[in-house]
């Protein structure tokens, strides 16, 4: 079941994201800042955790969870050191995808060229 | 020529998009994404014995190895053009935004080129994901404490 779920969440936000492209001026560029910003507003009433816990992956894949991300790390640093622990944990849970993304790009700009 | 006339010469001859289409195929694609996340995550919590949480990060890290591969060999784009939304959204556009622009600004140089335009599109989500993040979760904990 939970893989529908994930299907039918992925794909409603994917959806969602299409229909402000192609019905508005805004660019894939708005888009994407806007969703991680509606994923970070989500959080913080706790409410995309409990998204998560009922979708699974199809939660995790959006860049909503992006924003999720970002806050969850930095209240869990939070509830431990204080306000500082926002400043610290910040990028505790989005550091994988971030360093992994820089990794690879780095590596790939060596070793390919642009194709036009 | 009245400017009516011509706004409607230039409806007329604009490229028709169909936005129903663009919306089912951002749909499809976008859902089969999440699927491929939630299929990632059963497969290594279960081969590697590892929690779903810990698998989560193992599949974030495939797909943005996945879509920065692609994009390097140069098919990314193409399905990017096609689906659009439905890989733009999900964070294989992340991958593909960075890649893409390292890939390009290559040629310019290490520093001036690679260095200085890596996170030429990536950097607003990254730029307003923490500005929101750090207002609301200073928000949130002054109001309700963390976690």
């Amino acid at each position: 079941m939970i893989y529908v779920y994930s299907f039918l969440f992925a794909g409603f936000v994917s959806m969602l994201g299409q229909l402000i492209l192609d019905n508005t001026k805004l660019t894939a560029g708005h888009i994407t800042s806007m969703f991680v910003v509606l994923g970070a507003f989500l959080d913080s009433f706790s409410m995309y955790d409990k998204i998560i816990a009922y979708v699974g992956g199809g939660a995790l894949v959006p860049i909503t969870s992006f924003g999720h991300s970002l806050i969850h790390g930095a209240l869990a640093k939070a509830s431990e050191y204080g306000l500082i622990g926002i400043l610290t944990g910040m990028f505790d849970l989005t550091a994988s995808g971030i360093t992994s993304a820089i990794i690879f790009t780095f590596i790939f700009s060596l070793f390919f060229r642009p194709k036009n | 020529m009245e400017k009516k006339e011509y706004k409607k010469i230039v409806d007329r001859h604009k490229p028709t998009e169909n936005r129903t289409q663009n919306a089912v195929i951002s749909f499809l694609i976008g859902g089969l994404v999440g699927v491929i996340g939630q299929g990632l995550i059963d497969f290594y919590s279960s081969w590697l014995d590892i929690s779903s949480k810990d698998a989560s990060t193992f599949m974030i890290v495939t797909l943005v190895f996945i879509a920065s591969l692609f994009t390097a060999l140069g098919f990314f784009d193409k399905w990017v053009t096609f689906a659009r939304c439905g890989l733009i959204i999900p964070i294989t556009g992340f991958a593909h935004s960075m890649t893409s622009a390292g890939i390009e600004y290559r040629k310019e140089g290490p520093i001036y080129g690679l260095g200085m335009n890596i996170f030429k599109l990536a950097g607003s989500v990254i730029l307003y994901g923490i500005v929101s993040a750090w207002l609301f979760g200073t928000i949130r904990y002054l109001l309700l404490g963390g976690l």
